[in-house]
């Protein structure tokens, strides 16, 4: 679920455009995004990418060393609700409302996992986004992602 | 309970899960709340959750394919989760439904609820293709 306003509002000073390294910066060291290992690689005017290094606490699939279909959830649902802030240019607090994701091959054991989000939409209350997961070459991706977000006012959950 | 035991890989021991109930014939699983699963302060992050529902659907189709005495495996095609309400710090459950297991594929369903089973706080809904596996044994 995205991150909601308490700990965001208060690091993001008001009237600053939307950072989402500065914002990765924290994610990725505490909470679900610092067990992940989550890192920020880059961004756009509507997209955001992050990323995660294979390891082997993440693995799903014991067999293959394939890693939880849930670290690509998270590192998607991540992006992508980067990726509406950044679209904005402002924090808004917001939660995920659904979130799909299609697995087009396994990530392999070993590889790094790349997450782009994009938001193609923005109404006053949601966010539509899509993305791709990847190994590196996002003409290879391995997970396709589509989501809602919806904007929630001071009272979230 | 180990690993073998409890069949849930790597990722589901390092978020502390582990199978504490059975519910129509589905292993439950619960997650406790710690700050590895938290998003926003106070909460549990969507991943998180999503990682419970997963490992839910994955506990109940093993579950059906062992009782059709099948030793088919599984591989992930697509995932669709429903946030519905914020999960808080307290521990969170999960069991799958295998809403039907064909020969190719299965559509599993998996809710996670906290103090109120009748309240999901999210939804997933999986489909799995199901592989050819060496042997089959013959199911009823």
């Amino acid at each position: 679920m995205a991150f909601g306003k308490p700990n965001l509002g208060s690091v993001i000073p008001k009237d600053t455009a939307f950072d989402p390294a500065l914002v990765n910066k924290l994610m990725g060291k505490f909470g679900h995004g610092g067990f992940l290992g989550m890192e920020y690689v880059g961004h756009g005017d509507d997209w955001v990418e992050l990323a995660i290094d294979w390891r082997e606490y993440l693995v799903g699939e014991p067999e293959s060393g394939v890693l939880a279909s849930a670290v690509v959830i998270s590192l998607m649902d991540n992006a992508t609700s980067m990726s509406i802030w950044t679209k904005l240019g402002e924090f808004r607090p917001q939660v995920t409302m659904d979130l799909r994701i299609d697995y087009l091959r396994p990530s392999p054991a070993g590889e790094r996992v790349f997450g782009r989000g994009i938001c193609y939409h923005l109404t006053h209350s949601i966010g539509f986004v899509r993305g791709f997961a990847h190994n590196g070459d996002p003409d290879d991706p391995l997970a396709h992602a589509s989501g809602t977000f919806i904007r929630v006012g001071d009272r979230i959950g | 309970m180990s690993a073998a035991l409890s069949g849930l890989p790597p990722y589901a021991l390092a978020l502390d899960m582990r199978v504490v109930d059975e519910m129509d014939g589905a292993p439950v699983i619960a997650m406790p709340f710690a700050d590895k699963v938290q998003g926003r302060p106070g909460f549990l992050h969507g991943g998180a959750i999503s990682g419970l529902l997963e490992m839910a659907a994955v506990a109940a189709i093993h579950r059906a394919l062992r009782a059709k005495n099948s030793d088919s495996a599984i591989k992930q095609v697509n995932v669709t989760i429903d946030f519905m309400r914020g999960g808080t710090g307290q521990m969170t459950y999960a069991v799958g439904e295998v809403t039907r297991l064909g020969r190719t594929m299965a559509n599993v369903e998996a809710r996670a609820w906290q103090d109120d089973a009748d309240k999901p706080i999210a939804m997933g809904y999986m489909h799995y293709l199901i592989r050819s596996p060496k042997t089959q044994m013959p199911s009823s």
